[in-house]
């Protein structure tokens, strides 16, 4: 198949994903990034915002039939940028991951996710993606 | 009014025409016969209590136990009123995707109800079939009836726009996109002009005086369309209410804490017994108390079921029965008298876990 070169066609920018090819296309260091990195970062972190909404809207996460949207409608709820924070009930400081994995394991009955996992990314991606702009509030209840 | 003895007279019809005062004063006190107040031919009201359940959400019992625990809960805790409530009516949602098993466990988890019900559909037990197995189960999606001189009508206010014909949707497709509250392709609720002209027609009987219940599944005004917090006719629901001078609007879908107040109505939310939703990031209407954010921690936090009571003016106070927490009473007075929300709890959405 015939890449053009220089321009980075949706089907050399599928490989590029699927081979991590992040730390082959990033520059070296001072460069601005060209608009077509951009372009190509903007659509691997929209695949993944895209991943977690289908897993967050699948009740497959879990063994109830319930899935995460039921309670937090457009992520609504998961206040993302309260994370990490001292969760009271868990009696310690935990992640946003973590705290997906809380959810999945009690009222959906699901096994815990590894927080490193491509579905755990996605999750997070999509639910922090829904609270963009929000300023940071680490710790905050 | 009508005489109602112009033909085939009973006991019933005279006590209502106040034909006999003997009769009256016999029946008075512990009267089998719930119109006994209105001898003399008055309209007023008399008051008395029902329990509000309401979205269950039942999946099939192998799947989800959980959401069958809270229904029978729901059904416990009425029946262990006392007095008991005069009627028990289930503000929609029994089923989770409408299936026929769903609906059928909600009816014989309902059954156990020792007052009588009064059921209304939602849109989680409509879209698989179009309401078949819900109307085969329960009876018409849309009816009235009369109760110590209040009129109450029940709505069926969760039709769309057809979507999935057009989308070549099965449907399964189509339950499962009607199911999911933040779904962007969603189409508004409504009543419908067919409904409207029904129920124009219903309260043709009806005098002005007369209070007046509205049952709907979602709210009858617009308070936030993602997620179809929302009737899309609600204006034109609206107008044809206003000639009655006091109504009184009870609906489910918003699983939360809900009041709002437009014109001559008084709209009510009630609890799910299933889960909470979060609040509407906007569109809140102002008499709105938010109740502190659920903890998941707790899994009926945030859940319950509800009473109204019914005044003799035909106004209503409700009392929220959450599962985690104290009840919650609303009065009619406080809302009318615009002390309600509290003043220290305006604004405020309570804390966070
Ligand atoms: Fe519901
Ligand atoms: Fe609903």
């Amino acid at each position: 198949m015939k890449i053009k070169k220089g321009i980075l066609t949706s089907f050399s920018i599928t490989i590029l994903i699927s081979l991590g090819g992040y730390a082959y296309i990033a520059l070296a260091h001072g460069q601005p990034h060209s608009e077509q990195d951009l372009k190509l970062f903007e659509m691997a972190y929209q695949k993944a915002v895209d991943q977690g909404y289908k897993l967050f809207h699948d009740s497959k996460l879990g063994t109830t039939g319930q899935s995460c949207d039921m309670c937090h409608p457009d992520a609504a709820n998961t206040h993302p940028e309260t994370y990490p924070k001292y969760q009271t009930q868990i009696k310690k400081v935990i992640t946003l991951g973590e705290m997906i994995n809380w959810c999945i394991i009690n009222p959906l009955k699901g096994e815990a996710l590894p927080l490193d996992s491509e579905k755990m990314i996605a999750l997070e991606a999509y639910i922090t993606n829904q609270r963009k702009g929000v300023p940071l509030a680490p710790g905050k209840h | 009014m009508k005489p109602r003895h112009e033909s085939g007279i009973t006991r019933r019809d005279l006590l209502r025409a106040g034909a006999g005062t003997a009769a009256v004063t016999l029946m008075a006190g512990a009267s089998p016969f719930g119109m006994v107040r209105m001898a003399f031919g008055s309209e007023k009201a008399q008051s008395f209590t029902f329990a509000y359940l309401s979205d269950a959400h039942l999946y099939v019992k192998s799947l989800n136990q959980k959401f069958v625990d809270s229904l029978v809960k729901g059904v416990q805790n009425v029946n262990d009123m006392d007095p008991p409530p005069d009627f028990v009516f289930f503000g929609g949602d029994l089923a989770q995707l409408g299936h026929p098993d769903e609906l059928k466990l909600g009816k014989e988890i309902l059954s156990g109800l020792k007052p009588k019900l009064h059921m209304m559909v939602g849109e989680h037990d409509w879209y698989l079939d179009m309401g078949e197995a819900w109307k085969g189960l329960f009876g018409p999606d849309r009816y009235s009836f009369d109760h110590k001189g209040i009129h109450f009508v029940v709505l069926n206010s969760v039709i769309v726009k057809d979507y999935w014909t057009p989308n070549n949707m099965t449907p399964e497709q189509r339950m499962l996109a009607m199911a999911q509250l933040d779904n962007p392709k969603g189409e508004a609720f409504s009543v419908g002009s067919e409904q409207r002209a029904w129920l124009e027609k219903d309260l043709k009987k009806v005098k002005p005086e007369t209070p007046l219940v509205v049952f709907s599944h979602s709210p009858l005004y617009k308070l936030y369309r993602p997620w179809n917090f929302w009737t899309d006719d609600a204006e034109e629901v609206q107008k044809i209410l206003s000639r009655f001078k006091i109504v009184t609007v009870f609906h489910g879908h918003t699983h939360q804490i809900l009041t709002n107040r437009i014109g001559n109505i008084t709209f009510h939310g009630f609890l799910s017994t299933a889960w909470p939703w979060p609040y509407a990031p906007t569109g809140m209407p102002k008499l709105s108390l938010q109740m502190d954010r659920p903890d998941p921690f707790f899994s009926t936090d945030g859940c319950g079921w509800g009473t109204i009571d019914m005044l003799g003016s035909g106004q209503a106070d409700k009392t929220y029965q959450l599962w985690n927490r104290s009840p919650m009473k609303v009065t009619y007075q406080e809302i009318a008298a615009g002390t309600w929300p509290p003043a220290y709890a305006q604004g405020s959405s309570g804390p966070s876990y």
